[in-house]
């Protein structure tokens, strides 16, 4: 038996030793973050090319968004060097670009094409005028729908739909003996899954989240009349369970043939009519986000983008690489190479004046109308911080999933609106006291 | 007690050389995080404001009790221990017994009960999620529709319950694996004769195989709960804590405390509540299985 | 006789049911690794479907599997080990020279295991990273080490109990010192028992995914980081996905599976040896 843990022993310690021994590279290294979105996956194949001409070896790190931006917070907040090129969503970048830990990217050389970024887009990036992250794609908020299911109904979807002919709509279509739905919403609790949905709709229904004194505003007629409307069409219109559906689930369903409407990110329309992975590639029809009172847009938007955090040591070898991934020749060459309606959209003005492009992808003018209206400061008012479909300050993470949670209890009918509201602006009221506001 | 052993003054001393460098260093070992804690949970320290620590003394800890969310969250925990600990007991029992039958292919019966406890807590909770509860494209929404059933939203209409399905799913492998080979041991013989005087099935149990099982079943207990009280990655996974709190346990709680609110110093206070928490459970489980835990007499 | 053989099947039956529905979730996991994505959410769910490897394909090229493998090994065995390294002597001087503080010492290591990692991440990643153990080997055998100890010092506690006095006597009456008696009287004697711990230990930190996920980036990482870089909010990759954890639970399933033996022999409780 001795012998047996001195065998043990004896082959841990071997794999240890010879671990150590394993010859380290002589060429620069970036260790890269990212999410592991289908466009953030072609840039990790498409590296290779990078490597090859920048003689430097890219390490990836690649995770859930979630558990990412946790990760990404931890590491840069307490400064340890870990990555040198991270990736961040309009979200972070402006709170973490004020806090100093982002390295500012106004020096990527005049033919980067600062100005054929969308302004939207730069200013989501930006803190101060400056620019904290580099756009890798942006997305704004649609409507898709089921172009067969509405022909053989006789109805028609008009391009600016409102939030009320959408309910009609899902209530003639709904057909769950068939396994059609006739809405399919975000309905997880999450901050960046239903609450996005939610935020976008309060904005619709002329509410906000704030007042200019960070007071929550949960509990205003405007959120009891959007809310409403959102339990009240997806308990009743929409796939059962919906409390489990996110944006994944919703897009399964969708590329599934379940849903006749589905109201979320225009990300979606490039998967949605690949027909190797949705079944309604030919059947899929776009309109703009709804609308009810307010009429500023969809209040909804979202990009991804690379920054660099202070604390890396390779920031100089980390913009050559960010300069390449987000530049119009990536662009180009993903679409020549992949195919057209797989280029990460949203970012560049150039992007929609590529014939390719538009040719292969119907719904492109729509994502640029919706990008250029996304709307950021809502309602006519103007406040000290951001407000689309988030709200730029670093509660917000935890307020909205508290807020998510007692809403999504609302859909399963475990409590009423009032009820799910009077909770929500409890809770934000208690994230927000004696918390540290910037 | 069969371990204990009459010490001689000379004995006693070396007991004491060995007892203290390796007990010490147990100690030490475990000691870390939990100073760490108890430090910072007296701190107001949020990460997205690091220049602004400050003393916070019981601020923390005012701020969590004041919490319903803290309450509710208390109480699923308990809800989700007690009766996945009961599940896993006597599902993990009925099993073993099952199993120290025997019939054709036994071994390999005994290979597929276990083989859940090897795989990931996070893949677990997925495959429950996505490809069997989901109410549209999961195996038991197909099951109950074309049984005429309608389709049961698991996780929206009964959340807790799910999870308590996917841990029991997880863990009674867990206490086949203990309780088994405890019921190998048992003396055949003794079987046999109490078989020839006439014991029915029932009777077997009842006398014999139950109080042999006890002490496994206490050291099952035990550690289940050491890891039911912080379960964590399936509710993360299935529910996000939804819908409302009704999923939410302490362990839940306090993520959202330190990874979405990035406030370490309310999560620290929370994990210290958590300890306390588990220091009473295991305490009410000492009195209930205590006797089996002759160790700790 | 026929009543008996009837009973024989019937049970046979009923346990070959239960058994296969245990594994089922698993079995499906693995069925769904080969289909195509939309085949693996088609509804009705497909049970005869094309199978194709491009799955495997994709995963195996997205990301150094090996890599994380040999990570997962090492600090499996590596934690396991440092872990025993530890356990054994203490549990051999409470097992067998308790004071009163024995059972206070136990019900403390057992309430520290009680903190959900979660509250302690943050002072620990500090921790870590002060002492450059971040996205390292040791730095995660060290902190898996410290998740499972008071596991193992549980068990191996409870199993030295089981040894009867006398025989550990004896060896003093021939004069053996306490390290000689360690050794070579009572690890022998505990061997299934310490395997099956040894074992057990090595499932749990197979299956630790918090700390890895947390305290590692590229060099560290090991199978579970893996399995969570396939599953995302933003991808519908759940054929992927079940590639991926096909992948990182096939070798811990075939090594609990080869050992299983070994864990059932040493994990009686209650037999005199």
């Amino acid at each position: 038996m001795n012998r047996i843990w001195k065998a043990l022993a004896l082959l841990a310690s071997a794999a240890l030793v010879a671990w150590i021994l394993y010859p380290a590279g002589r060429r620069p290294e970036l260790t890269i973050a990212t999410v592991n979105n289908a466009d953030m996956i072609l840039m990790q194949q498409l590296s290779s090319e990078f490597e090859k001409q920048s003689g430097v070896k890219l390490n990836w790190v690649v995770l859930g968004e979630n558990v990412l931006r946790q990760r990404l917070t931890i590491d840069i907040s307490t400064g340890s060097s870990t990555f040198d090129v991270i990736t961040i969503g309009s979200y972070e970048a402006p709170l973490w670009g004020e806090r100093g830990w982002l390295v500012p990217l106004d020096d990527l050389g005049a033919d980067y094409g600062y100005d054929d970024i969308f302004d939207v887009v730069r200013q989501g990036f930006s803190y101060q005028d400056r620019m904290y992250a580099a756009p890798f794609y942006a997305e704004s908020a649609f409507t898709y729908y089921r172009t067969d299911l509405f022909g053989k109904a006789g109805l028609k979807m008009p391009v600016q739909p409102s939030y009320e002919q959408i309910r009609q709509f899902a209530q003639k279509l709904h057909d769950p003996e068939h396994n059609v739905y006739g809405i399919c919403l975000r309905g997880e609790p999450g901050w960046g899954q239903n609450i996005a949905f939610i935020s976008t709709l309060v904005h619709a229904f002329g509410g906000r989240w704030m007042d200019a004194g960070l007071k929550p505003q949960i509990t205003t007629p405007a959120w009891a009349e959007a809310v409403g409307f959102y339990v009240d069409v997806l308990s009743k219109y929409g796939p059962p369970g919906a409390t489990t559906d996110g944006y994944n689930e919703n897009r399964a369903l969708f590329a599934n043939g379940n849903c006749a409407m589905w109201v979320d990110a225009t990300s979606a329309a490039g998967y949605l009519l690949d027909p190797s992975q949705s079944r309604v590639a030919n059947t899929t029809g776009f309109a703009k986000a709804p609308i009810a009172k307010a009429s500023n847009g969809p209040g909804w938007a979202w990009s991804w983008g690379l920054a660099i955090p202070t604390s890396s040591k390779r920031a100089e070898i980390a913009k050559q690489f960010i300069k390449w991934a987000t530049s119009r020749q990536y662009i180009a060459t993903v679409g020549e190479r992949f195919g057209w309606l797989r280029i990460p959209p949203g970012s560049r003005k150039s992007t929609y004046e590529i014939p390719a492009y538009l040719q292969a992808a119907p719904f492109a003018p729509l994502v640029r109308e919706a990008i250029l209206n996304a709307g950021y400061t809502k309602s006519g008012e103007s406040v000290p911080f951001v407000e689309v479909q988030y709200v730029g300050i670093p509660e917000f993470q935890a307020i909205g999933a508290e807020v998510g949670q007692e809403i999504s209890a609302a859909l399963a009918g475990h409590a009423t609106v009032q009820q799910a509201l009077a909770l929500g602006q409890a809770e934000a009221e208690h994230s927000l006291e004696g918390r540290f506001v910037k | 007690m069969t371990g204990e052993v009459a010490a001689k003054p000379s004995r006693q001393l070396h007991s004491k050389s060995l007892l203290a460098p390796s007990v010490g260093a147990l100690l030490l070992w475990m000691v870390v995080p939990l100073a760490m804690t108890l430090w910072f949970s007296a701190e107001h320290y949020n990460l997205l404001s690091p220049g602004k620590t400050a003393f916070a003394g019981w601020e923390n800890y005012r701020d969590l009790l004041t919490h319903r969310a803290l309450w509710v969250a208390m109480g699923n925990t308990l809800f989700l221990v007690g009766l996945v600990l009961a599940i896993t007991l006597i599902l993990g029992t009925f099993f073993s017994l099952l199993l120290n039958q025997d019939f054709p292919g036994r071994n390999i019966c005994r290979l597929l009960v276990i083989a859940p406890f090897f795989v990931m807590p996070t893949v677990s909770a997925l495959i429950w999620k996505t490809m069997l509860m989901n109410p549209v494209f999961g195996l038991f929404a197909w099951i109950t529709r074309s049984l005429g059933f309608g389709t049961i939203e698991f996780f929206s209409s009964m959340p807790m319950l799910s999870i308590v399905v996917i841990v029991g799913w997880e863990w009674t492998p867990f206490a086949v694996l203990i309780l088994l080979p405890a019921l190998h041991s048992l003396n055949p013989e003794q079987m046999e004769a109490a078989r020839l005087d006439g014991a029915g099935p029932i009777a077997l149990f009842r006398h014999i195989e139950l109080p042999h099982l006890l002490r496994p079943m206490a050291v099952v207990a035990m550690i289940e709960m050491i890891f039911f009280l912080s379960l964590f990655a399936e509710i993360y996974v299935a529910t996000g804590g939804g819908p409302g709190l009704a999923s939410t346990n302490l362990a839940y709680l306090i993520f959202r405390d330190a990874l979405l609110g990035f406030d370490v110093g309310r999560a620290s206070a929370g994990g210290v509540v958590a300890i306390i928490l588990a220091n009473i459970v295991s305490f009410f489980l000492m009195r209930v299985m205590g006797r089996n835990l002759e160790d700790l007499r | 006789m026929r009543r008996i053989r009837q009973t024989r099947w019937g049970l046979a039956v009923a346990v070959w049911a239960i058994a296969l529905g245990m594994f089922f979730p698993i079995l499906w996991m693995f069925l769904c690794s080969f289909k195509t994505e939309i085949a693996a959410v088609a509804v009705p769910p497909k049970l005869f479907f094309r199978p194709t490897l491009e799955n495997y394909y994709a995963v195996l090229q997205r990301a150094d599997y090996l890599a994380f493998a040999r990570n997962s090994v090492l600090v499996s065995l590596g934690s396991t080990l440092l872990a025993l390294a530890l356990a054994i002597p203490a549990a051999y001087s409470m097992a067998f020279f308790p004071t009163r503080r024995t059972r206070d010492i136990l019900l403390w290591m057992l309430s520290t295991k009680m903190l959900p990692a979660v509250g302690v991440l943050v002072p620990i990643y500090l921790l870590w990273r002060d002492l450059g153990l971040l996205d390292t080997v040791f730095g995660l055998i060290l902190i898996d080490s410290i998740s499972v100890l008071p596991i193992v010092v549980w068990m191996l506690f409870s199993f030295f109990r089981e040894v009867p006095a006398v025989i550990l006597e004896a060896s003093r009456m021939d004069g053996a010192t306490q390290t000689e008696e360690l050794l070579h009287v009572l690890l022998p004697l505990c061997t299934p028992g310490i395997a099956a711990t040894a074992l057990l230990s090595i499932i749990l930190c197979w299956n630790e995914a918090f700390w890895s996920l947390n305290l590692t980036t590229v060099k560290a990482a090991t199978l579970t980081t893996f399995t969570a870089s396939f599953s995302s909010p933003e991808g519908l990759f759940w054929a992927k996905l079940s590639a991926a954890s096909t992948l990182s639970i096939a070798p811990i399933l075939i090594f609990g599976w080869m050992s299983q033996r070994q864990m059932v022999r040493g994990l009686s409780f209650g037999a005199v040896k």
